[in-house]
């Protein structure tokens, strides 16, 4: 199915110049100067090691089907926003060795494009959510209130870019562009093995 | 695959929709200079990234190589060779991030440009997996090579993301180039560029086992 040009310029060209003419973020959480759920929203979009898994999962789960896609919509998302509040009650800021796994995981179910029950996809996005929310939730102040706001900000922010990367996988119709988004998967596999190598880096 | 299944009139009329979605998928993966979640020195990582494969030619010469070997052995060959060498690079890198040691990654390196050109020159047609585990023997030199030169206070993920992102580049350049093999002078000029590469292999690994820098 071919693309429309409305299409595009909707979706496609605004998501792409807020990707360019996004500042740099500083702390945890970029201050955008339009409140904490603009700081949440724009989050995402600044931290390739959240970003990289949900483009993952969005692919994988757009490639399965449109059904895939919306289990991811509303799961993860969800799951984030749980997984933010759990962090929440965590005292200092943590840091778990299986974010690059998860990210490398996620890569390779992108990769080979095996077919999954549906429930396992939406396990995963549960599951991926809880961890990412637990790690961003862990980072932001406890005291105030704007971090719950932050919080969903993020979550929609998930939301946005799931349902636009799940629906333009869903539905690309060409073989080879089904190919294109597997070799994603190995550029994202890619990435997470060399992030872990970082990790491992930094750690020893 | 298109290029066996599909015309090129099929392929011209849907490189659109395809374009914007890797222009998209490429800008996703291209995040600005960030400080969430700081680990320091970020403000060189996806720049130093992207320039260390292009930064030398014997990494050039054996990426593109891939490629056109890819192109020339058609589908699926085309795409799993060059899937196959980001993710076995990057095992290659983890090992020199760890500060894994492994003895004669020059000449390696190297010797994948001479070999690697030299079954294009030669239009080798080995099995899928042999070709597979050629290059991604070759991946490991790569990989590492690229690892231990990571420069300190480089972001792990921004540099990771710039070093995939080219040498992923660097591979869709070689299948692009070699997709002129369905042509009768294409096929000529295939393997004359592949005989270059190797010739540039073997320059190479002579510097390499002589000791002189490049």
């Amino acid at each position: 199915m071919r693309l429309r040009r409305p299409r595009l310029i909707l979706f496609w060209l605004p998501l792409a110049i807020a990707l360019i003419a996004a500042p740099s973020a500083h702390a945890h959480l970029m201050n955008t100067g339009f409140g904490p759920f603009s700081d949440g929203l724009t989050h995402l979009f600044v931290t390739p090691e959240d970003l990289l898994p949900v483009i993952a999962l969005a692919l994988m789960a757009g490639l399965r089907g449109p059904r895939f896609g919306r289990a991811v919509l509303f799961a993860l998302p969800v799951g984030w926003l749980v997984g933010s509040a759990a962090g929440f009650l965590v005292a200092q800021p943590i840091t778990l060795p299986a974010a690059e796994t998860i990210t490398i995981a996620l890569g390779v179910l992108l990769a080979t494009d095996r077919p999954l029950p549906l429930a396992l996809v939406g396990c995963l996005a549960i599951l991926l959510g809880l961890f990412h929310g637990i790690l961003n939730g862990s980072e932001l102040p406890k005291t105030s209130a704007s971090s719950q706001i932050s919080s969903a900000g993020i979550s929609a922010a998930l939301f946005v870019t799931v349902s636009l990367l799940a629906g333009q996988a869903a539905s690309m119709r060409v073989p080879w562009a089904r190919v294109a988004l597997r070799v994603a998967g190995s550029w994202i596999v890619a990435i997470g093995l060399l992030m872990l190598g970082w990790a491992m880096r930094v750690s020893g | 695959m298109f290029p066996n299944t599909h015309s090129m009139k099929n392929f011209i009329q849907h490189a659109g929709a395809a374009r914007r979605s890797f222009i998209t998928l490429f800008l996703l993966l291209y995040p600005l200079t960030v400080f969430a979640h700081k680990r320091g020195g970020e403000a060189i990582g996806f720049a130093s990234g992207f320039e260390h494969p292009i930064s030398g030619l014997d990494h050039i010469l054996a990426m593109v190589a891939v490629g056109m070997w890819g192109a020339q052995l058609g589908a699926p060959a085309m795409w799993v060779l060059p899937i196959v060498f980001p993710m076995v690079m990057a095992l290659g890198g983890m090992m020199g991030l760890m500060g894994i040691k492994l003895p004669g990654i020059e000449p390696c390196i190297a010797l994948s440009a001479l070999a690697l050109g030299f079954a294009v020159c030669r239009e080798a047609r080995p099995k899928l997996w042999i070709a597979a585990i050629i290059v991604g023997f070759f991946a490991i030199a790569h990989g590492h090579a690229h690892g231990t030169e990571l420069p300190l206070g480089a972001s792990g993920v921004l540099y990771s993301i710039g070093f995939v992102i080219a040498t992923g580049l660097l591979h869709a350049l070689g299948i692009a180039f070699g997709l002129v093999h369905r042509w009768p002078a294409g096929r000529i000029a295939l393997r004359v560029a592949g005989a270059a590469v190797a010739m540039g292999g073997v320059f190479f690994l002579w510097k390499a086992i002589s000791g002189e820098a490049v």
